[in-house]
């Protein structure tokens, strides 16, 4: 009777939930629609406009060097950047983006050089203000080529050869296979991509099913049923997994679908290098493993959060806050440095955080895997009986 | 048969108010084939009455026997008993009038067959095929009241607990809910009816209980009301009796 009573609950609640437009929009419009949109619009955005920035030829002025002819000669025949008369205010130009940067020849610098000191060249420029460090690259980059050329020509006089400044080289290689170069990069956005969904998904349904059916005056309806109140707040619990599962799945497909368009448009556009995409389905497969006890967590929790409030609206401003909490332990994963270990793996939401990294990079430590699993399999069970234990209570169902 | 013994029911204090004593050692016993009305103004304890012998708040003290089953130690045995209605028991507005029946009969352990046969009666009955497949948040009042009553009977329990059911609604609905517990009696069903509105429990009502303050002021049929107050409106009988008390 039990587990017939629970199938009830869960196909009515699943019914209903599904003929609600605002359940269609958060649970599957958004996951599917939204973000990937977003990223993909964000993505190409952001290549367009660097694009566009890097072909802008930028204003610089040159402080200076009114003795220095051959490096003013040279600096003003470079196409790639347009120099216009100094003026005193060039700090000020500069932060107004009239100028992009500005550089200073010290006095005598060419002088100088000959004479085998070493000046030094100032470069002004508007930090991480994106075209002004386009320009102040294209300053440095002539000045590299200056001092590459003045080096070859005293290693030249000195009757030296160019390698006498390399002894030798330091050259770095990738042992690691392509699967775990990018499960690394993936990694580190996937599990915070995935955990946040999961909870997403599943706050809409916890308080339609809880405090919403407490508003409409259904909660009082269904509590006259036999059924057990265990029974009735794990048909509920299951359903809001569902939609956290449901969700998560979205979200994931269309978001791994939004990299790939991705990763074609900036190969084609060829101003970037294509992104190490790809993932082994066993991995994935492994990662959904452990989220289906972190889904009946977040479930649980929002029942249980659902069931204490007394409308939707003082449930909906519980659970805003609960999400935002929720991405500090999920962007574990993306923190430089923070690998899985025994204390972390016990951690909710940080340890599958950064076992799913590990799994998404090929890494497969069973032990670990059956700590983080056993452990949030504890959570949830906590979880649930937190929440049958709120449907239990009158002083809960008939807060008013 | 519903039988209370000495049921009381005190909710812990908030920050609002201390401790309040909702209702303090109520008795009495309510016959099969009988309307029994509880009578009372707002807050007399009437609502908390009707929750406790339906099983959703627990007594403090004292105990009540609702078709024979104990609401301390039985609870999901008296709920699979009873029907409960009040206007307060909403419906699903996404699910239609024969969803929402259905759903109940399935909670209640109906198997598919006997519940379809059951629901397609009940329909034909209270003229509610028209409306059949029609969401609860399009229907009338009117409708969703007799969705309502479909729900309660659907299981066809043997207790029928009614708390103010015709709050609100307009003369016509509340008519069609006045003669559905006049059916109910009809029936043999044990109803527990309650009211603040005297004319229903003149035309309803077999035993009548006058409850102010959590506490049974008097009980019995409207005749020895009427003699043990010596006067023949209701109202006057419910006002003596209540300033009698005070």
């Amino acid at each position: 009777m039990s587990v017939h009573s629970i199938r009830i609950v869960y196909l009515k609640e699943l019914l209903d939930l599904l003929r609600d437009k605002r359940t269609i929009i958060s649970m599957i419009v958004v996951p599917i629609l939204l973000m990937p949109t977003i990223m993909v619009t964000m993505g190409t955005l952001t290549t367009k406009l660097v694009g566009q920035a890097r072909q802008e030829i930028p204003k610089i002025m040159i402080l200076g060097g009114k003795d220095s002819t051959n490096t003013l000669a040279a600096l003003s025949d470079l196409k790639s950047l347009r120099i216009v008369p100094a003026k005193p205010d060039y700090t000020n130009l500069i932060s107004e983006k009239i100028v992009r940067a500005a550089v200073e020849l010290p006095p005598r610098f060419d002088e100088d050089l000959r004479a085998g000191k070493t000046p030094t060249v100032r470069i002004y420029t508007y930090e991480g203000e994106m075209k002004s460090m386009f320009a102040a690259e294209t300053i440095e980059q002539f000045f590299r080529g200056r001092r590459e050329s003045i080096v070859s020509e005293r290693l030249a006089a000195a009757h030296l050869p160019k390698n006498v400044l390399t002894p030798f080289n330091i050259r770095r290689e990738n042992v690691a296979p392509p699967q775990k170069v990018s499960g690394n990069l993936i990694g580190m956005i996937l599990p915070y991509l995935v955990i946040v969904m999961c909870m997403t998904g599943s706050i809409y349904p916890a308080v339609d099913l809880t405090a919403g059916e407490k508003e409409r005056g259904t909660m009082e309806t269904l509590l006259t049923s036999p059924v057990a109140r265990t029974h009735l707040v794990l048909g509920k619990c299951l359903v809001v997994m569902t939609g956290s599962i449901v969700t998560a799945t979205l979200a994931l497909s269309s978001n791994g679908i939004a990299l790939l368009i991705m990763k074609a448009t900036m190969s084609a556009s060829g101003g970037a290098s294509a992104l190490p995409v790809s993932l082994d389905l066993p991995s994935l497969c492994l990662v959904g493993v452990v989220m289906v006890p972190l889904a009946v967590f977040f479930a649980a929790i929002m029942v249980a959060i659902g069931l204490y409030s007394r409308s939707s609206k003082e449930a909906n401003s519980y659970l805003q806050p609960l999400l935002i909490l929720t991405v500090l332990p999920a962007i574990a994963a993306a923190l430089p440095g923070v690998e899985i270990n025994y204390q972390l793996a016990l951690i909710p939401i940080v340890n599958v955080s950064l076992l799913s990294k590990e799994l998404l990079t090929g890494t497969l430590h069973w032990s670990y895997m059956a700590v983080v699993f056993g452990s949030m399999c504890c959570y949830a069970g906590l979880a649930v009986a937190a929440a049958v234990a709120a449907f239990k209570r009158e002083s809960v169902l008939f807060r008013t | 048969m519903i039988e209370t013994f000495a049921l009381t029911k005190v909710f812990p204090p908030d920050k609002k108010r201390g401790p309040v004593v909702a209702l303090d050692h109520v008795s009495f016993r309510c016959a099969p084939g009988q309307i029994f009305g509880l009578l009372g103004v707002n807050g007399a304890g009437k609502t908390t009455c009707m929750r406790l012998l339906a099983t959703l708040l627990q007594p403090t003290s004292g105990t009540a026997k609702v078709a024979e089953h104990d609401i301390v130690g039985a609870p999901e045995k008296v709920r699979a008993s009873i029907g409960f209605l009040t206007t307060a028991t909403a419906l699903y507005g996404r699910l239609t009038a024969a969803e929402v029946v259905a759903y109940f009969g399935r909670l209640h352990g109906m198997d598919e067959a006997t519940l379809q046969e059951r629901i397609n009666r009940l329909f034909d009955t209270l003229e509610m095929n028209e409306f059949r497949d029609r969401r609860c948040d399009k229907l009338s009042t009117g409708m969703k009241q007799k969705v309502s009553i479909a729900r309660t009977l659907v299981h066809d329990p043997g207790v029928m607990i009614f708390d103010e059911p015709t709050i609100g609604l307009d003369v016509l609905t509340a008519r069609t809910v006045v003669q559905f517990i006049r059916d109910c009696k009809a029936r043999g069903k044990t109803v527990i009816y309650s009211t603040h509105v005297m004319s229903e429990v003149e035309k309803l009502c077999d035993r009548v209980a006058v409850i102010h303050g959590g506490k049974i002021l008097a009980e019995g049929t409207l005749p020895e009301l009427r003699q043990r107050c010596g006067v023949d409106d209701l109202e006057e009988i419910f006002v003596r009796l209540v300033e009698a008390k005070a």
